[in-house]
C-alpha cells in the first residue's frame, strides 16, 4: 500500500519540526536554567568584592578583571594583524601562491581545537620565552586563536566595500593606501567591529587555552607579567572542585549575560552594516 | 593658452586586457581648452580610452600598453612619471555619480587635504569656487557638512565635477557623465563644461550623440577599438569623410 | 617618495599577512617537537594500541583515550547529525522567511555558551538523569556524546542551512512543476544538491567534537579504562591532555604531547576533507 505523498509530507514536516524545536528547547533550556539559577546570586556585592575561602564566598570581582584584561589583549593584538592580512589580501594582491598560503594557514589556524593552543601557549610562553603563567601569554595565545575570525569577518568587510569609491580616490590623487585609510576601512568599519566583538566572545568564553596559559591566581594583576582567573576558568574551578554550586552559578550567570550581549550586539552592527549598503 | 596647442598628444597607442586588444593604433591630438566628443556604439573602446589617459586602467590586472601618451610633451606611461601627481592633473568624472560616503565638504575637500591644503579659508575658497564652476552652489550653500548621499543624482554628478574642480586640475575626463540624469540636470552639467572649457581641456566620451553634437568642438568617432575618424564636430556631424561616422551620426546603427 | 613608501607599507602588510601561517608552523613545530621524539622513543604501535595508562609507572598507551574519544565523538554524531540537519532543511525549507531570520541567529547566538557551562549543565541534570533511569555512573560516555551532540548543532545548522539556501531555486521549481509535494522536491532534489555541503559541516562538527575539553572532562567521568558500554566512564584525549598537565613532568609532560600531536594530526585530516568536500561542491555548482 502506497501511502499518499501528502501524508508523507505532513509526517515528515512535523517530524523536522520537532527536531527543530528540541534543538531549540534545549539549548534555551541551559540558558533558563543558569539564569534562574544564578542571576539570584548575582549582585553588586558579588561582581565587585574579592572572593574567600578559594571561591567558596564572597565575590569574583579578580575574575571580572581577568575577564576584561585578557580578551582586550588579545584584540589588542588580533586586529592589527588580522585587519592588516585583511587589507594585504585585498588590496595589494592578486590571488597568488603567496595568498593561497596564506588563506590555508589562516584556515587550519581556524580548526585548530583550544587544548592544542593551551599546550602551544604553555610551551612556547610560558616556559621557552619565560612570560609565565601571565596575561601576556594568555593574551598572545588567544590573540592567534581568535587571529582567523578577524581576517574573515575584516576581508568580508573590505570586499564588500565598492570599488567605484576606489577608483574615484585614486583618480583624484590618492595612492592605495591613502585610499584604505581614508575610504576602505572606514566604511568596512561596521564589518570589522563585528568580528572584533565576535573574537571577544570567544575570548571570554575560553577555558582549556586560559588555563594553562593565564594561569589561575585569584590576586589582582600589577603588571602583563603577572596571572590572572578569568569567569570562564573561575567557574571551572568552582564546579570541578565542588566549592561552591552558588558562586558557580552566579559566575555562569554573568558568563552568559556578557557573551550573549557581546554577541547579540556583533549581530545588530552587521545588520546595520548591510542596512546601509543597500540604501 | 592658443587654440592650437596640443595639450594630450597620443600615438599609436594599442591598449591589451591580457589577451584582448581593445584599442589600436589610436593616433590623435587632443588641442587644449576645447572640449572633445568621443562617440561610438558600446564596447568600441572610448572608455578604455579615456582611462587611458589618466592610467586609470593600470588598476585592472593583466593590462598592457604600448605607444606613448603625452602630457604637454611628457610620456605618462614612462616609468619616471609619477601617477599620482598625473590624476590630480588630469580629472575625471565617472558614468555612475560616486559621492564619497562623507559631507559634500568632506568630498570636494577629499583631493586637496590628500595634496596638504589645510588651511581652513583656502579650503572654504576652494569648496565654494569649485561648486559655483559646477552650477551647485546655489542648491547646497547651506548644508555643506550634510551627507552627500542626500542629494540627488543630478546634484551628486555636480558635485563628482566640483570635486573634480577642486583638485585644479588641467584635463577634465568624463566619461558618459549625463547617461542617468534627467534633462534639466544634463542641460546644466552641459552648461557648466562650456562655461569650463575656457580653463581646461574636456574630453568627453558620450553615448548620446546630439550631446556631441551639442558640446563638442571636436568630434573622435571610435568603433571596434579603432578611431575611424577625428575632425571637427560640424564636419564629422555634416559632412563624414568615413562611411561608417556617417552610418553611426545618423543612426543607421548605434 | 610617496611611491617609495608605498612599496614599504606594502613589504610591512606582507609580513603581517604571513603572521597566520607564522603561528601556525610555531604551533605545529613545538607540538611535534615535544611530542615526537616521545613516539618514536616508545614505539607508535605500542602508544596508540596498549590499554596501561599508567604514567607513574613509566606505561604510556592512549588507546583507552582513543577508543573513549571515538566513541563520544560517534555517539555526538549519531545526535547532532540528524537534529541538525532535519533542522537546517526544517528552517530553510518549510518555515517563512521572516521566521528563519530570527531562529538562526537565536540559534547561532546560543553557540556562544561557553563549553564549560554545557558541561556543567551536563553534571547538574543530564547525569543524574542516566544514573537514575539507565545505570552506571552517570558520567559517562553517553553523557559525554549527548553534550557534545548539543554543543555541535549550531555547527550543523548554520553550515548546512547556507548548503541548502545555496541550492538555485530553479531545482525546487523543477521538481514542483513536474508535480512533487514539498517535501518530496526537498528530499529527492535539494538534499542531494547540498549534500556535499552538509557532509562537510557534518566533518567539521566532527572536528570540534574531537577537539573539545572542558564540557567533556565534565561529564564523561575520567576513567583511564577501555569503556564497554556507554554507560561507563570514560576519558577522551582532549581531557586526558588537560587533567594531567598541570602535574606531569619529564616523560610523562612529553606523553601528553604526544598525544598532542595525535589529536592534532586527526583534526587536520578532518579538517582537510571537509575543505575537499566543500571545494568540490563549489566546482560542481560553477561548471554548469
Amino acid at each position: 500500500m502506497r501511502i499518499p505523498p501528502k501524508y508523507t509530507q505532513m509526517a515528515a514536516v512535523a517530524l523536522l519540526g520537532l527536531a527543530t524545536a528540541v534543538t531549540l528547547v534545549v539549548l534555551l533550556f541551559i540558558i533558563v536554567f543558569v539564569l534562574d539559577k544564578g542571576l539570584p546570586v548575582v549582585s553588586w556585592r558579588f561582581l565587585f568584592t574579592n572572593p574567600q575561602n578559594m571561591g567558596r564566598a564572597g565575590g569574583i570581582f579578580p575574575t571580572l578583571v581577568g575577564t576584561v584584561l585578557l580578551p582586550l589583549l588579545a584584540i589588542a593584538i588580533a586586529m592589527p594583524l588580522g585587519v592588516g592580512t585583511a587589507v594585504y589580501l585585498t588590496e595589494y594582491t592578486r590571488e597568488t601562491q603567496v595568498t593561497r598560503v596564506i588563506r590555508f594557514g589562516t584556515d587550519c589556524l581556524a580548526g585548530i581545537p583550544s587544548i592544542i593552543f593551551g599546550l602551544f601557549g604553555f610551551i612556547f610562553f610560558v616556559v621557552m620565552l619565560g612570560f609565565g603563567w601571565s596575561l601576556l601569554s594568555g593574551g598572545l595565545t588567544l590573540a592567534i586563536m581568535i587571529l582567523p575570525t578577524i581576517i574573515r569577518t575584516s576581508e568580508e568587510a573590505i570586499r564588500a566595500v565598492p570599488t567605484s569609491y576606489r577608483e574615484v580616490s585614486f583618480s583624484l590623487g590618492a595612492t592605495r593606501w591613502e585610499t584604505v585609510i581614508k575610504v576602505v576601512l572606514p566604511n568596512a568599519l561596521p564589518g570589522i567591529v563585528t568580528g572584533v566583538m565576535l573574537g571577544i566572545g570567544r575570548s571570554i568564553s575560553e577555558t582549556a587555552a586560559v588555563i594553562f596559559t593565564a594561569g589561575s591566581s585569584l590576586r589582582l594583576p600589577h603588571s602583563a607579567f603577572d596571572s590572572v582567573r578569568t569567569m570562564a576558568v573561575h567557574f571551572y574551578i568552582l564546579a570541578r572542585e565542588g566549592l561552591s554550586n552558588e558562586n558557580a552559578y552566579g559566575t555562569a550567570a554573568v558568563l552568559i549575560v556578557a557573551v550573549l550581549m557581546i554577541n547579540l550586539t556583533a549581530y545588530w552592527l552587521m545588520h546595520r552594516f548591510i542596512e546601509r549598503r543597500t540604501k | 593658452m592658443t587654440e592650437s596647442d596640443t595639450k594630450i598628444s597620443v600615438r599609436k597607442l594599442n591598449v591589451f586586457f591580457g589577451k584582448f586588444q581593445s584599442l589600436r593604433w589610436i593616433t590623435i591630438n587632443v588641442p587644449s581648452c576645447r572640449i572633445l566628443g568621443v562617440i561610438g556604439p558600446a564596447g568600441s573602446g572610448k572608455t578604455t580610452f579615456l582611462r587611458a589617459l589618466n592610467r586609470l586602467n593600470d588598476l585592472t590586472p593583466g593590462t598592457h600598453i604600448e605607444g606613448e601618451v603625452l602630457l604637454d610633451g611628457q610620456d605618462i606611461y614612462h616609468p619616471s612619471f609619477e601617477v599620482v601627481t598625473l590624476r590630480k592633473r588630469v580629472g575625471m568624472v565617472f558614468a555612475l555619480p560616486v559621492p564619497l560616503p562623507m559631507s559634500i565638504f568632506d568630498n570636494i575637500v577629499y583631493g586637496p587635504r590628500l595634496s596638504g591644503v589645510r588651511d581652513r579659508g583656502r579650503l572654504d575658497e576652494l569648496v565654494e569656487r569649485s561648486l559655483k564652476a559646477a552650477f551647485l552652489w546655489d542648491e547646497v550653500e547651506d548644508r555643506l557638512h550634510t551627507s552627500a548621499l542626500r542629494l540627488s543624482g543630478g546634484q551628486q554628478q555636480r558635485l563628482c565635477l566640483a570635486r573634480v574642480l577642486a583638485m585644479e586640475p588641467e584635463v577634465i575626463l568624463l566619461d558618459e557623465p549625463c547617461s542617468g540624469l534627467d534633462p534639466i540636470s544634463t542641460a546644466k552639467i552641459e552648461e557648466a563644461l562650456t562655461a569650463l572649457k575656457a580653463r581646461y581641456t574636456i574630453v568627453l566620451v558620450t553615448n548620446n550623440t546630439k550631446q556631441a553634437a551639442r558640446v563638442a568642438d571636436d568630434t573622435a568617432f571610435f568603433l571596434m577599438g579603432e578611431m575611424i575618424e577625428y575632425g571637427s564636430t560640424s564636419q564629422v556631424f555634416t559632412v563624414p569623410r568615413e562611411q561608417r561616422t556617417n552610418d553611426y551620426v545618423t543612426g543607421r546603427f548605434g | 617618495m610617496k611611491f617609495d613608501r608605498e612599496t614599504n607599507v606594502q613589504r610591512l602588510l606582507l609580513v603581517i599577512a604571513l603572521s597566520a601561517i607564522t603561528s601556525l608552523l610555531l604551533i605545529a613545530v613545538f607540538i611535534f617537537k615535544e611530542g615526537v621524539p616521545f613516539i618514536l622513543q616508545v614505539g607508535l604501535r605500542n602508544f596508540l594500541l596498549s590499554s596501561d595508562w599508567r604514567p607513574h609507572a613509566g606505561k604510556f598507551g592512549i588507546y583507552p583515550m582513543i577508543v573513549a574519544s571515538l566513541w563520544v565523538t560517534f555517539g555526538a554524531m549519531l545526535i547532532g547529525a540528524p537534529l541538525g540537519v532535519a533542522g537546517a532543511i526544517f528552517l530553510n525549507e518549510f518555515v517563512p522567511r521572516t521566521v528563519m531570520r530570527v531562529i538562526k541567529p537565536t540559534i547561532e547566538l546560543l553557540a556562544g555558551i561557553p563549553s564549560v557551562v554545557f558541561g556543567f549543565i551536563g553534571v547538574v541534570v543530564l547525569a543524574p538523569l542516566i544514573r537514575a533511569h539507565l545505570g552506571g555512573p552517570g558520567l559517562s560516555v553517553l553523557a559525554a556524546a549527548i553534550v557534545l551532540g548539543i554543543m555541535v548543532l549550531p555547527t550543523i545548522i548554520s553550515i548546512s542551512t547556507d548548503a541548502i539556501a545555496a541550492v538555485p531555486q530553479t531545482y525546487r521549481e523543477g521538481a514542483l512543476a513536474l508535480g512533487a509535494t514539498r517535501w518530496q522536491a526537498v528530499h529527492m532534489v535539494v538534499v542531494k544538491a547540498a549534500r556535499s555541503g552538509i557532509v562537510a559541516s557534518i566533518i567539521l562538527a566532527m572536528g570540534r567534537a574531537v577537539g573539545e575539553t572542558m564540557a567533556v572532562i565534565m561529564v564523561a567521568g575520567n576513567a583511564a579504562k577501555v569503556p564497554h558500554s556507554p554507560l561507563d566512564s570514560a576519558q577522551t584525549l582532549t581531557a586526558t591532555i588537560a587533567l594531567e598537565m598541570a602535574s606531569a613532568t619529564g616523560m610523562h609532560r612529553q606523553a601528553l604531547f604526544a598525544t598532542g600531536v595525535v589529536l592534532f594530526v586527526v583534526i587536520m585530516v578532518l579538517n582537510s576533507i571537509a575543505t575537499v568536500a566543500v571545494r568540490r561542491r563549489i566546482g560542481k555548482n560553477s561548471k554548469r
